[in-house]
Order: C-alpha cells, then sequence, then structure tokens
C-alpha cells in the first residue's frame, strides 16, 4: 500500500491550500505566504524519511511550516526592530490618547458586547476580527500574531526579536486597544443596526 | 487610585505576566466601581480567546483564500526538480 509520503506532488493539491491558509493569517502576505508553503514542501521532500506516520501527514507538514515562518520573523526582526524604538518610546498618540479624558477616565462608553459565547457564534464577528487585524500597523500586527495566534510566550518573544518586555507589553496594549475600538466600529455597531 | 487608563494598561499587562500584590488590589478596587473598565476587562478577555480560535476558524471558511492554480503548479514544478535532482 502506498502512503501518503510517497506522492509529494500529491501535496500539494491536498495540503497547498490549508498551509497557505496558514501563512496568510500570520504573515498576511500572499507572496510571503506562498513562499512560505514552497520552502514548506521542499523541506519536507528532503526530510520525508523522517515523517513517521503518527501524527497526520497535515500536521506535520504545518509544524514544519510554522518554523519557517518563525524563522523569517526572526531574520525580518533585525530590519523591522529598528523603527520600533521610536514609536515604543513617543509618548501616547493617536488612539491611546483619544480612548482618555486628561483625568484619565473613559472619554466614551465603551460598546456592550453582549454574551461571548454568543459572540463566537456569529459568523460576522470572525470576518470584523480579520479586517480589524489587517488594519493593525505591521509590527504591531507581528508581535500581536506572535504572542495571540502562534502563542508565543512573550520571553520567547523578547528573546527572538531582540525587544524588551516592558517595549512588547506597551506594543502588545496598543494592539489589543487598537482590536478592540475597531471591533466596537464594526462589529458592534453594525449589529445593532 | 488607579485611573481608567492605567486600569487598562493593567488589564493587558495581566496577560502577559502575574500583577503584583498592589497592581491586583488597585485593578480589583477599580473594577468594583467602574463598569466601563469591567466591560473592557471582559472584551479584552475575549479577544485573547477569539484570536486562538481564529486559525481554527480561518480553516473552516468555505471563502478563504485559497492557493492558486499558477502557484500550485509553481510549487510542483520546484518539487519535481528538486527530487530529479537527488539521488
Amino acid at each position: 500500500m502506498k502512503s501518503d509520503a510517497d506522492a509529494p506532488e500529491r501535496w500539494v493539491d491536498e495540503h497547498g491550500s490549508a498551509l497557505y491558509r496558514y501563512a496568510l493569517l500570520r504573515l498576511r502576505d500572499p507572496h510571503k505566504a506562498e513562499e512560505m508553503v514552497q520552502e514548506t514542501f521542499l523541506a519536507a521532500l528532503q526530510a520525508r524519511e523522517r515523517f513517521s506516520g503518527e501524527s497526520s501527514l497535515r500536521t506535520w507538514l504545518t509544524g514544519i511550516l510554522r518554523h519557517k515562518i518563525l524563522d523569517l520573523f526572526r531574520r525580518e526582526a533585525r530590519t523591522l526592530a529598528l523603527d520600533d524604538v521610536p514609536e515604543a518610546q513617543q509618548g501616547d498618540v493617536g488612539l491611546i490618547a483619544e480612548s482618555f479624558t486628561a483625568a484619565g477616565r473613559w472619554s466614551a462608553t465603551l460598546g456592550d458586547w453582549g454574551d461571548p459565547q454568543q459572540a463566537l457564534e456569529q459568523g460576522q464577528f470572525w470576518a470584523v476580527l480579520q479586517t480589524c487585524l489587517d488594519r493593525l500597523p505591521e509590527r504591531l500586527a507581528r508581535l500581536f500574531v506572535l504572542r495571540e495566534i502562534m502563542e508565543t510566550e512573550s520571553e520567547e518573544i523578547c528573546q527572538d526579536l531582540a525587544i524588551t518586555p516592558t517595549n512588547l507589553w506597551t506594543m502588545l496594549y496598543r494592539a489589543r486597544m487598537g482590536l478592540r475600538q475597531c471591533l466596537d466600529r464594526n462589529w458592534v455597531g453594525k449589529a445593532r443596526g | 487610585m488607579l485611573t481608567c487608563k492605567d486600569v487598562s494598561h493593567l488589564v493587558s499587562t495581566s496577560q502577559e505576566r502575574p500583577l503584583g500584590f498592589r497592581e491586583r488590589l488597585g485593578l480589583r478596587v477599580h473594577l468594583w466601581m467602574c463598569a466601563n473598565c469591567r466591560r473592557f476587562q471582559r472584551q479584552i478577555d475575549l479577544l485573547r480567546l477569539a484570536l486562538r480560535k481564529l486559525a481554527t476558524e480561518a480553516d473552516a471558511d468555505p471563502h478563504a483564500p485559497a492557493l492558486s492554480a499558477e502557484a500550485r503548479q509553481r510549487i510542483r514544478e520546484a518539487l519535481a526538480e528538486r527530487r530529479a535532482n537527488t539521488p
């Protein structure tokens, strides 16, 4: 009997799109996503004897892809981290400043999101969440993806991307504030008509 | 006394590191009094939950983007070439 692992060309049709979606969600760039998928298949071809069959082929391929993406993030961190510093040093600008009064109170009442469980069952919620993620500035989004979607620990992110914990926490705070506000405006607002 | 702004920062930070005793106490007192910040905390918790589920949801989405035919062709060719060049 022939196993899947014996037909690498067939991998592309069977797993290509799933891997592509995985990469696209994390990289937010169709070209990079395609490139990572290709690298994943090539690496898998090379390492095919090591596929034990204990996990599914999809799981094995996804594991390779995850490593490739983390490697890319590390490589790109050097160029991205440079413009990191000024932003983290500047005071509260834009969204954060707008969100609070001079006395530090919320400048507007926060929207009522209703029952969280129900929210997650709405298809529309996911579409708006995706749009809001896409609107985050590139570096914020990258840190946020690493932390919340790839579930990397804070310490590991700081080490890999050579940033301080305080810097990371501030950036994650900004990302959360931005996403929250975007959802408040586009999802909750819409749901109420 | 913590402001809402301080509290919003603490709520986010609490997802990254354990808060100290004074921080926890200040947070609790403020949340007890402030409906907006309680709402904020629930929303930030929901965000974390949602993002961790997003990957699975994106996979199940029938309208999600797929690998284009051209890309698939290119990758198949790259695989065939690599196979031909490896003993």
